[in-house]
């Protein structure tokens, strides 16, 4: 696969998140899982190592990397287990890109520099109990009073709502008017009005941290207000556009557990006097495996090559979302299937793989609205206009140049 | 402090080894890292940088020119400097030979408190290297070496591995001191490590850079043949009539057969 040519930096990138995966997460994660409890063990060993700001600019407290290290780290920490990717989805792709890519200098010097160090953790509240797919139907609303916002509303389903410092949230400024009246904004959890609980009973992610957001006359200062009134869809779309990258990258993360254990496991257990990897209908069930993340690498890979070069990838992340993701889904129900009743049991890895790869399916826009897009720009029935602020073109030297924000 | 560190790049010890024709079968030899050993020692040493809070650490490896990405791990581990040293004349070295080669590079780099590498390379488990490194250096010689206790001007204090404990010795300075597994864990390159890594020196060195003539590098051992230890046989179930019937077949079979007792 070295036609993709990957950097050595890439490489290295590759070999010590994997390794931090198996010697780190995939120790304790189960047992995490099992409690349903968010490892907040493992926030200061990843931010230590760089991670929790991997493709921010070294001048924002990042390490520098570009946005196919993204992917690279993102596939790893899948590998061990989805709930581990999603803080970097959340933290990184839905906050701190968003602040790189539609903040002014000041925010970002007061928000992303110690978000990319790991000081402190991000989060992003667009979804609500009544709006989820329909974004534009939201009902958090926010009225200016003088030099600040009072913001009222519910935000649900909040990836790290219980753990985050900092929240992005998207609320009507125009309560008329439907995408075109939402703004964003950087909520910190001391400002006055802001209560965060975590929901309980998930089927899978079960070491995510997912919660409610509540904004009982929240009062926020206009400065925070991230871009212009009435931006706040468009810088929601954006940030989908990084995040669903990190999904679909993690997801093949998930397909390569999957595989790896089903081989493993194939060429191990016997049936009828002979190992099941040699029964026909189990070898088509791997081989399908390897089909799914051989396709998934080079989506994913698309979509991490477009990103370095600042083109526009909202079609092609899309596309590798919904397909990564459902051939997570599928990779997954084989590897339980290979396994017979013992991967119906927690025994092996492949119960929570599976239950895992269901969330994928549904968050960062369900498999069917992934449809709707692809179906609309086939037929041109859309098109993605230029943004005010586009995701900038990853530069080395920008991005490995020390600026004033990290001397202090 | 400056610390020099012999470091080489190994086979993963996860790598499945295949034996053909008597040797190991290259083609199996896919996935490389840094010894082990050696990466106790590059910890070792970046503690002891740190703690001093001067001084540099350079690296010194002996492999191909693929090897260099993994003597560039050891730099985002954070060492300073790398030297590597490739030849021909440096394929199929024996212990004798790169001790020589190593030897001749450390006093090329010159100006260093403390060599450091790793007791043993996890591919060959020759064990020689470092020995023979300090004889030719004319250095003390600390083996298995798992905690500095305390080093100061001139003097160490180390605690090294013994069979069943630990033995703390008193060694002048400069020397040479091979690493065993301590309490210390080779840290993860951070990324911006990783991404500072390129940026630091790094020296490509021949046989002719440090002054060696190939022709005193010839291997004075050879490698006959490798096998595989046995495939490991189907458990046995001891049968007897009673309990202490059993007990005693398996007493005898521990003490006769696997002769472990």
């Amino acid at each position: 696969m070295n036609f993709m040519q990957f950097t050595e930096e890439q490489e290295m990138l590759r070999e010590i998140a994997y390794d931090f995966a198996r010697n780190e997460v995939r120790p304790l994660i189960k047992a995490y899982d099992r409690r349903a409890e968010f490892p907040q063990e493992l926030l200061p060993k990843m931010a230590a190592l760089g991670f929790l700001g991997v493709c921010i600019p070294m001048r924002y407290g990042g390490a520098g990397m570009d946005y196919v290290s993204l992917g690279i780290l993102c596939e790893a920490l899948e590998w061990a287990d989805s709930s581990v990717r999603e803080t970097i989805a959340v933290h990184v792709g839905l906050n701190g890109l968003p602040l790189f890519q539609w903040g002014n200098e000041a925010q970002k010097q007061k928000y992303l520099v110690p978000q990319s160090r790991g000081d402190k953790i991000a989060c992003f509240g667009l979804t609500e109990p009544g709006a989820g797919s329909d974004v534009a139907n939201l009902s958090t609303h926010a009225r200016r009073a003088g030099d600040r916002y009072i913001l009222n509303g519910e935000k649900m389903w909040i990836t790290l709502a219980d753990v985050a410092d900092h929240f992005l949230i998207f609320a009507k400024t125009d309560p008329a008017a439907r995408h075109r009246g939402i703004s964003a904004f950087i909520v910190e959890r001391g400002f006055s009005g802001v209560t965060t609980g975590t929901i309980h009973g998930k089927m899978g992610v079960r070491a995510s941290n997912t919660g409610w957001i509540a904004l009982q006359d929240a009062e926020v200062p206009a400065e925070n207000r991230l871009g212009r009134e009435g931006e706040g869809f468009k810088i929601a779309m954006s940030a989908l556009d990084n995040a669903r990258y990190t999904v679909a990258a993690g997801a093949v993360g998930v397909i390569k557990a999957c595989l790896e254990e089903s081989v493993q496991y194939a060429n191990q257990r016997e049936t009828f006097g002979q190992k099941i990897g040699e029964h026909q209908l189990v070898q088509q069930m791997i081989a399908r495996m390897a089909q799914r993340r051989d396709a998934g690498e080079l989506l994913v890979a698309k979509a991490g090559w477009l990103k370095n070069r600042g083109i526009r990838n909202t079609r092609e992340t899309s596309m590798a979302k919904w397909y990564c993701t459902e051939a997570a889904l599928a990779s997954a129900n084989d590897a339980v299937q290979i396994h017979g009743a013992y991967g119906y049991s927690d025994e092996y890895n492949v119960e929570r793989y599976l239950r895992n790869a269901k969330s994928a399916v549904i968050y960062e826009g369900t498999t069917q609205i992934h449809e709707l897009v692809q179906g609309a720009y086939a037929l041109g029935y859309r098109q993605d206009k230029p943004l005010r602020c586009e995701l900038p073109a990853y530069d080395r030297s920008y991005w490995q140049e020390e600026g004033e924000a990290t001397l202090e | 402090m400056n610390i020099i560190v012999c470091m080489k790049r190994t086979p993963d010890t996860a790598t499945k080894i295949a034996v053909k024709d008597g040797q190991i079968d290259p083609a199996c030899l896919d996935t490389w890292i840094i010894n082990p050993y050696d990466e106790y020692a590059i910890e070792e040493a970046l503690q002891l940088r740190d703690r001093a809070g001067e001084g540099k650490i350079t690296l010194v490896s002996i492999g191909p020119p693929e090897a260099q990405e993994t003597i560039r791990k050891g730099l985002a581990m954070g060492c300073d400097e790398a030297v590597h040293l490739v030849d021909d004349a440096f394929a199929g070295l024996d212990p004798l030979g790169a001790a020589k080669v190593l030897a001749a590079a450390i006093q090329k780099v010159g100006d260093f408190d403390l060599v450091y590498t790793g007791w043993k390379g996890v591919d060959e488990d020759h064990g020689q290297t470092g020995i023979y490194l300090a004889e030719f250096l004319g250095l003390p010689h600390v083996s298995m070496v798992v905690k500095i206790d305390d080093i100061g001007d001139g003097e160490a204090r180390v605690e090294r591995e013994v069979e069943g404990g630990h033995e703390l010795v008193r060694t002048s300075l400069p020397a040479v001191f091979t690493a065993q597994k301590g309490e210390n864990e080779p840290r993860y390159p951070t990324l911006r490590g990783i991404m500072g890594a390129k940026k630091k020196p790094f020296q490509t060195w021949s046989a002719a850079d440090v002054g060696l003539d190939p022709a005193g590098l010839q291997p004075v051992q050879e490698i006959l043949s490798v096998t595989l230890p046995p495939q490991r046989q189907a458990g046995r179930i001891v049968e007897g009539e009673t309990v202490e019937e059993k007990a005693r077949e398996l007493a005898r079979l521990l003490r006769e057969e696997a002769k472990v007792i």
